[in-house]
């Protein structure tokens, strides 16, 4: 992937974290890749471009399902993009022993419900608009490979960009998610999209799948947020990295 | 050529948001008469030759595998359609 400069002044990554590959899915319409290998890259780590067509992964350490409209959301949000040859070995590295850490974000999100590596489903915004805000959310589960570097009951605030971000899943499942400690994000202060109990990302039961809704990648460098310092995405970086590093989930 | 139309709706308990809108919409044009849409999808699959219990059987597992998701919405209709 060809380097883009950074924006403002960072120090050196941690050496001892920076040979992890975190690998970042492109599919025909995804928007987001490069602001996630962007986001790799400031966390310090090595990000590697995987293409929805490679019959492998490449030997990366974790992957990265980044957003946009994959397929331009035809037929569902994410389900096309589904049964691409590469998502074939994700959901089989997910599952396996060596539970590979695996994050959708927003599409991404949507893909990884398609793909039942997460329960339930997203449908379009209660409002049926696109929605694109600063959104505070609640860290429910710090105890992912993704959310490691986040304290219990933290909020955050990242950006929220979609039109089909709301959260369904059945009686049942939501009480699953709630009584497991599986949800891992909720929103704060106002449910932008109508998502059942204020669910804005979850996690599978070994901790190793994470999907959101809201974008963290666009909140790592100075320059988002009304105050124009947050950052408050890279804690997911960090985390996997730390995972990684650490050997836990 | 023969088609086989799969018909994909919303389950019951799920909102439907754009049926909510048409509904909202209906009686500003004068449409008083309805008080519930429900907005579904309708494939049609051609078929090259004769539609025989075999691909009948791949149209259905379509139908349950990719054309729905089975946590949002159920296959209503699967049918051979002669023109």
């Amino acid at each position: 992937m060809t380097e883009t400069p950074l924006i403002g002044d960072y120090s050196t990554p941690n050496t001892e974290l920076s040979g992890a590959r975190v690998g970042v899915v492109t599919f025909p319409g995804t928007l987001d890749d490069r602001d996630a290998a962007r986001a790799v890259r400031l966390a310090g780590a090595e990000a590697v471009s995987l293409w929805h067509a490679d019959a492998n992964l490449h030997d990366v350490d974790a992957v990265i399902i980044p957003g946009g409209f994959s397929y331009g959301d035809y037929l569902r949000a994410g389900a096309i993009s589904r049964f691409a040859p590469l998502m074939d070995k994700i959901i089989d590295a997910a599952n396996s022993d060596a539970k590979l850490p695996v994050l959708g974000i927003c599409n991404g999100f949507q893909v990884l419900t398609e793909s039942h590596l997460l329960p339930g489903s997203m449908i379009k915004n209660d409002h049926l608009k696109f929605i694109c805000r600063d959104q505070v959310l609640r860290v429910e589960n710090n105890q992912t490979a993704w959310t490691n570097q986040y304290t219990a009951g933290q909020e955050i605030q990242i950006v929220l960009k979609n039109q089909d971000g709301q959260y369904v899943a059945d009686e049942h499942t939501l009480d699953e998610l709630e009584g497991e400690g599986r949800v891992a994000f909720r929103y704060v202060g106002w449910n932008p999209n109508g998502s059942r109990r204020d669910i804005a990302g979850i996690t599978n039961a070994a901790g190793n799948v994470v999907g959101l809704m809201p974008h963290p990648e666009h909140a790592v460098e100075a320059g988002y947020g009304p105050d124009h310092t947050g950052t408050d995405g890279l804690g997911f970086f960090t985390s996997v990295l730390t995972t990684l590093v650490g050997g836990a989930k | 050529m023969p088609r086989i139309v799969v018909d994909v709706m919303p389950k019951p308990e799920i909102l439907d948001p754009q049926g909510k809108a048409i509904v909202g919409a209906l009686p500003r044009l004068g449409f008083d008469a309805f008080s519930g849409v429900r907005q579904g999808k309708r494939f049609e699959l051609t078929v090259d030759g004769e539609v025989n219990d075999a691909v009948l059987a791949q149209a259905r597992e379509a139908a349950e595998t990719l054309l729905s998701n089975p946590v949002i919405e159920d296959v209503v209709n699967v049918q051979v359609v002669e023109d």
